[in-house]
């Protein structure tokens, strides 16, 4: 029940991590990046305001800034690695650049992954539903419209491979 | 510096029973704001994820037994939206959807900010908080529990094991002032809720006072002039004399946020157009 | 509008080519400066004054160095060459120690194994302070009595502008005054660099995030007492700029910090550092006078306009001249007279952000020209055609505009766009003012419309030297681009693989690594360096295309003249000769520099007249705005806007650029404002700093107004500027509109509007 926060072991991804020397108040953003690599969770406030270190954990999409890496044991956790590989990237990433919705980019990861969690909590939402789910997501260079874009081609794409 | 992660509330309330110091940590979201901006250095940390208890939910029909460590998101839309509108109009208010996905009921009553926007709503519904320990259960109402800016009537060996809201037939509902149009935090907000078998109104505000304020004057005098015991139109004298007793009782301070005047205007404006929306 | 590229086009200029980086950014391993670490790397932090305004009695280190894993301290005493840096005038110390004249200015650095250490080591130093009384308002700074700040004294620059002919009247005067409030780029990709101690300890290599690495590399090497050729940049990714990385902030400490523990020292600033370690647009106060005609032309301007440029230069003499030589707007104006100034408190140091100067200018004048409109009975609209600004006409320094200046053009074509549809039931709560806290319904809101236009100069000013250099190799039909530009997020990297396309007939470029082993590039700023590094890109792909022509020319006997690129093609126009680029450049190495310069400057006399700019671009913003009037809450629905682009290179990127500057300029609108109450800062956090989120976009209608300027080298004109600068009067505008309210500052808040 109680957890060295010096030793201890996250899923990431769908594989054992292991973390050793570390700090009680270090969070899963700095642990994910700093201790264990995964540089797809990027930190631009450290509370929770900017979006840009989104992951899923048990599937929800959660800021990982705000969640005490050592109390993450247990859980899933799914970073922006673990939803593609390098060659085959998803459609929603292959739509975000193709709609334009990149620009320095530093917010794209974690917008990919709230839009990852969006479309699988809800295939089909309205202009507006996309908009309140994304509006934990700053970015600071597009102004949004192209990520609108990028997520109504997402939605109409999936739609026509269904029917 | 150890982190605890019981499984059980029994077990939890025997961890905090023999740390007394060490800090409960429920979604987080308030608590990492803290450590990564320095304002708090953790020691023992006792982590409320696996506490199956403190997810637990209860309809006892007149009121219903929601526990505390249950995420916003489902009361804003997810599995108990039902509970109370006033509930999920605050919760679809807190923070985007990341901070739903974690912060909790708990964590908002344990900060205790007068921002805070389930409080006001806790407030106007006269909710009863649940607290703990290894003693045992006790329940106090929430506004005994709310002593002041981010203070609250937890003894330190207690964990809010849960929260009973009334279950209440009319209307309610949650209205908050902020400068953006999501993901803001409240300059001002107001929570009212109509009781019309017990012919009474009760609204509470948030964000312009110490602590959530509850307009008891106001009420009375709405009781006094109005017929509570429907919801049929009230005139608009009634209406403005009614959010200009709410904005005096309001005790707003000027910070960087908004001025104290634009707040005792806002919570004025917001009473009213609550009270019109239950009265129509 | 249909944007996307098909698979047929070939991504050549004109085309929405998409970017080479773009899937690594979506999937997480494009390497921002953040991103980068290194074996037995430390950590490095910076200490930074709570005052604005002190003398520094005494530092001491001696706690700080003893914690286990602190490897330096360093101290002003510790830098070993040059004391101070900035980007004009070299102000600005390293680390303070005598004085801190704004809050956050750094004192101190350490190095240490663990973010948390550094943080428990600036703790642990102890600097004692004789606080003194700020500096902060910008009166009290030009009051020849207020005692100097810094040895440069508290006025950074006075312009005065005479034009024409200064006793010229109209029927009409119309007067008002504005004000601008504070705004961060906050740019999302916090300050990072990584700096790496060459192992003779005489030189160093620095990874950072920057737009401009060869301005960095010459104020570093002058802290560090080096040669430049010792201080080797390599751009980091970077996080967005927008101007706040044109300035020195981590790169000398960093470099510092290595060089002494002979170590890789990573920093990097949390977001409230962020707002403490860059410079912010200016705040200021502009007062105007028209003189008009009956009918609403004007006759002259007059007024002044005050910047707080904080504590240090930076930028703020430039910022200013900008502001002042477009105060009259995109419109005809004969006679001025005028008076800027740009002084020093002890507030924040301002300097560049996307619109230099330009923005506060433009707040004004589109102010103005509504008073206009209202006193001679005219529409917005119609007041701002019949004072349209044309190719040839002068601006107030008596600088003709030589650029295609199709103003009237980009109004009309706005004009011309849709309106939204109007408030319905159906409308969602979330869309209405107030969004999300639900406090509007519809009745209580009220719908306006505001108009916009305005003026910018492309690129730097008044004589300065301005050139881009970059480099391209052919070989085996593979091209390669080499150049300095810092790619910031504007897509600058897709550009140039376009020009190489269209130029060459090559479809695979690569991108060099963006370093300090090719000439300077310049800054990206200024909307500058698609016509600048675009320019020197396009002279080094057709240098290499001569030498191409010359040897396919050579080896078929033929005259290289009559050769031209046709697709991937070589062809003969006087023959039948077809041969493909990669056949034909194959075992071959094809390598040529190019240096882009602009057309010469001046600087401006004492009467501000001179051709001090280099070219113009023009845009006309219409917006929209639903506000509660009860509470003073606004939700921007639409704006609609035509812009001057001289050139469409790459309709899907400039559509990006549109949209994004248009979410600044609302941000500057309705919610951001570095809040500095006697010289203490507020609110340095995303929680109070509020920037709009996607519920808080609007609509966004776009025309490309494509009028080829024969002055850019591609035709096109920046466009990175002027989608912020017009939008924010044009949203003030409709807000004004809606309420009746005269507004005279920005951001418009809640009381201003309902109180
Ligand atoms: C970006 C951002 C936006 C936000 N926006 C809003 C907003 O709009 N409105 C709003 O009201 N709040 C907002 N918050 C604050 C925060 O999300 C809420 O206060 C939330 O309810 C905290 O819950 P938590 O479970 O995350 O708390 P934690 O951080 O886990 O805990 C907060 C405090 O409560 C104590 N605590 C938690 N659970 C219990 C328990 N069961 N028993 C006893 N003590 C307990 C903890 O010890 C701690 O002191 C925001 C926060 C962030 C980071
Ligand atoms: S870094 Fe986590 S939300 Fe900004
Ligand atoms: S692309 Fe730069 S912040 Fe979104």
């Amino acid at each position: 029940m109680s957890t060295s926060s010096e030793i201890y072991s996250l899923r990431i991804n769908g594989k054992e991590q292991h973390v050793k020397d570390s700090w009680i108040g270090e969070s899963l953003l700095y642990v994910l990046r700093e201790r264990l690599g995964f540089m797809g969770a990027k930190g631009a406030c450290e509370q929770g305001e900017c979006g840009s270190c989104t992951v899923l954990i048990n599937n929800d999409a959660v800021c990982s800034c705000l969640v005490m890496a050592a109390s993450a044991i247990d859980t899933d956790i799914t970073t922006v690695e673990g939803l593609s590989t390098q060659e085959n990237p998803t459609d929603i990433q292959q739509a975000f650049v193709t709609e334009g919705a990149v620009q320095c980019g530093f917010c794209t990861p974690g917008l990919i992954v709230a839009v990852h969690h969006l479309l699988e909590s809800n295939p089909s939402p309205s202009e507006i539903e996309v908009k309140e789910a994304l509006s934990g997501n700053i970015c600071r260079c597009t102004g949004y419209g192209r990520i609108f874009s990028a997520v109504q081609l997402v939605i109409s794409q999936r739609e026509k491979s269904v029917s | 510096m150890t982190i605890f992660s019981p499984r059980s509330l029994a077990e939890a309330l025997q961890v905090i029973h023999e740390h007394p110091t060490a800090r409960l940590l429920a979604g987080g979201t308030d608590t990492m704001v803290e450590i990564n901006f320095r304002h708090f250095e953790p020691t023992d940390i006792i982590s409320l994820r696996y506490v199956t208890e403190l997810q637990a939910f209860a309809d006892q029909g007149h009121n219903f037994r929601v526990g505390a460590a249950i995420p916003y998101k489902e009361f804003e839309n997810g599995s108990y939206a039902h509970v109370s509108r006033a509930l999920s109009e605050a919760a679809r208010t807190v923070g985007s959807p990341q901070i739903r996905a974690a912060g909790t009921i708990g964590g908002n009553l344990g900060t205790c900010s007068p921002a805070g926007d389930t409080l006001p709503v806790l407030s106007a519904l006269d909710a009863q908080v649940e607290l703990a320990s290894v003693n045992g259960v006790r329940t106090l109402s929430i506004h005994d529990f709310m002593l002041g800016v981010k203070r609250n009537a937890r003894a330190a060996n207690e964990i809010i094991s849960a929260i009973h809201i009334p279950n209440i037939d009319g209307y309610q509902g949650y209205a908050k002032v902020g400068v953006r149009n999501a993901m803001v935090i409240s300059i001002a907000s107001a929570c009212l809720v109509h009781d019309p078998k017990n012919k009474r109104v009760a609204l509470a505000l948030g964000a312009v006072g110490p602590t959530i304020i509850r307009c008891r004057d106001s009420e009375v005098w709405l009781g006094e002039n109005a017929d509570l015991s429907t919801s049929a139109p009230l005139s608009p004298e009634v209406l403005e004399e009614f959010a200009r007793r709410v904005s005096s009782e309001a005790r707003p301070i000027t910070d960087h946020r908004s001025t104290a005047e634009y707040r005792t205007h806002a919570v004025g404006v917001l009473a009213q157009r609550l009270l019109k929306r239950a009265m129509q | 509008m249909s944007t996307r590229t098909t698979s047929k086009q070939r991504d050549v200029l004109g085309v929405s080519a998409l970017r080479p980086d773009g899937i690594a950014k979506t999937q997480g391993t494009f390497s921002f400066s953040s991103d980068y670490t290194a074996d037995n790397m430390l950590w490095g932090a910076t200490l930074r004054s709570p005052h604005p305004y002190a003398r520094i009695i005494s530092i001491d280190i001696s706690e700080a160095i003893k914690i286990a894993g602190v490897e330096t301290v360093l101290l002003a005493s510790d830098v070993p060459g040059k004391a101070t840096y900035g980007l004009i005038s070299s102000d600005q110390p390293v680390f303070a120690s005598e004085f801190v004249r704004y809050m956050g200015e750094s004192i101190a650095a350490v190095a240490a194994d663990h973010p948390e250490t550094c943080r428990r080591a600036l703790d642990a130093i102890v600097v004692h302070y004789e606080v003194l009384t700020p500096l902060t308002s910008i009166e009290d700074a030009l009051n020849p009595n207020t005692p100097s700040i810094h040895p440069d004294g508290n006025v950074f620059r006075h312009q005065h502008i005479l034009h024409g002919d200064a006793s010229a009247t109209g029927d009409l005067v119309v007067e008002g005054e504005y004000e601008i409030g504070m705004q961060d780029q906050a740019f999302l990709g916090l300050e990072a660099a990584l700096a790496y101690p060459d192992s003779d300890g005489k030189g160093v290599e620095l990874v950072v995030a920057t737009q401009w690495l060869h301005e960095d590399q010459k104020q570093i090497a002058d802290c560090l007492g080096m040669p430049k050729e010792k201080v080797r940049l390599q751009l980091g990714g970077v996080g967005g700029a927008f101007g706040a990385r044109e300035d020195i902030s981590l790169q000398v400490h960093t470099c510092l910090l290595a060089l002494r523990t002979k170590r890789p020292v990573k920093m990097q600033y949390t977001r409230e550092e962020s707002f403490f370690g860059h410079v912010h647009r200016h705040p200021g106060v502009i007062a105007l006078k028209h003189h008009v005609t009956s009918e609403g032309r004007i006759v002259k301007i007059e007024g002044t306009m005050k910047l707080d440029g904080g504590a240090y230069a930076s930028t703020s003499s430039a910022v200013l001249i900008n502001g002042v030589t477009h105060i009259q707007g995109p419109y005809k104006c004969a006679n001025a007279v005028f008076d800027g100034y740009a002084v020093r408190t002890n507030n924040p140091p301002c300097g560049a952000m996307r619109g230099f100067g330009v923005v506060q200018a433009c707040f004004a004048h589109e102010g103005q020209m509504d008073k206009i409109a209202k006193a001679v009975g005219k529409s917005p609209v119609e007041v701002r055609l019949l004072n349209a600004m044309e190719k040839g006409d002068t601006l107030i320094t008596g600088q003709p505009v030589e650029s295609v200046a199709p103003v009237a053009r980009c109004i009309r074509e706005t004009d011309a766009l849709p309106l939204p549809a109007p408030l319905s039931q159906s409308t969602e709560t979330m869309g209405l003012p107030g969004g999300s806290g639900r406090t509007s319904e519809l009745h209580n809101i009220k719908r306006g419309i505001g108009w916009g236009v305005s003026i910018k100069n492309l690129m730097y000013s008044e004589g300065f030297d301005d050139s881009a250099e970059a480099r391209c190799t052919l070989a085996d039909g593979v091209a390669t681009l080499k150049f300095a530009t810092a790619e910031v997020g504007q897509g600058f990297v897709i550009l140039a693989q376009q020009i190489a396309r269209t130029i060459l007939g090559v479809d695979v470029v690569v991108l060099d690594r963006i370093d300090t082993e090719i000439g300077s590039a310049g800054s990206t700023s200024a909307s500058r360096q698609t016509w600048m590094s675009g320019g020197a890109v396009d002279g080094a792909c057709r240098l290499v295309r001569e030498r191409l022509f010359e040897h396919v020319a050579h080896t078929h006997g033929l005259d290289p003249l009559q050769l031209v690129i046709e697709d991937t093609d070589i062809v003969d126009t006087m023959g039948p000769l077809r041969i493909s680029v990669s056949e034909a450049s194959k075992g071959l190495k094809i390598a040529q520099t190019f240096l882009h310069q602009h057309r010469k400057t001046e600087e401006l006399d004492e009467n501000g007249q001179g051709n001090c700019h280099v070219a113009f671009a023009f845009v006309a913003h219409r917006a929209v705005v639903d506000v509660d009037v009860e509470l003073g809450l606004v939700k921007v629905v639409q704006i609609a806007t035509a812009q001057d682009v001289g050139r469409s290179l790459n309709p899907l990127a400039l559509l990006g650029q549109i949209e994004g500057g248009i979410a600044q300029g609302l941000g500057l609108a309705v919610m951001e404002e570095i809040i500095v109450q006697n010289g203490i800062v507020k609110n340095p956090s995303f929680t109070d700093y509020l920037l709009p989120t996607a519920l808080d976009a609007p609509d966004v209608l776009f025309i490309p107004i494509e009028e080829p300027d024969p002055q850019a080298p591609l035709g096109a004109k920046g466009v990175g500027e002027p989608p912020c600068i017009s939008v924010t009067p044009a949203i003030v505008a409709a807000i004004r509109d809606a309420t009746g309210v005269d507004l005279k500052r920005t951001p418009v808040r809640p009381q201003d509007i309902c109180l």
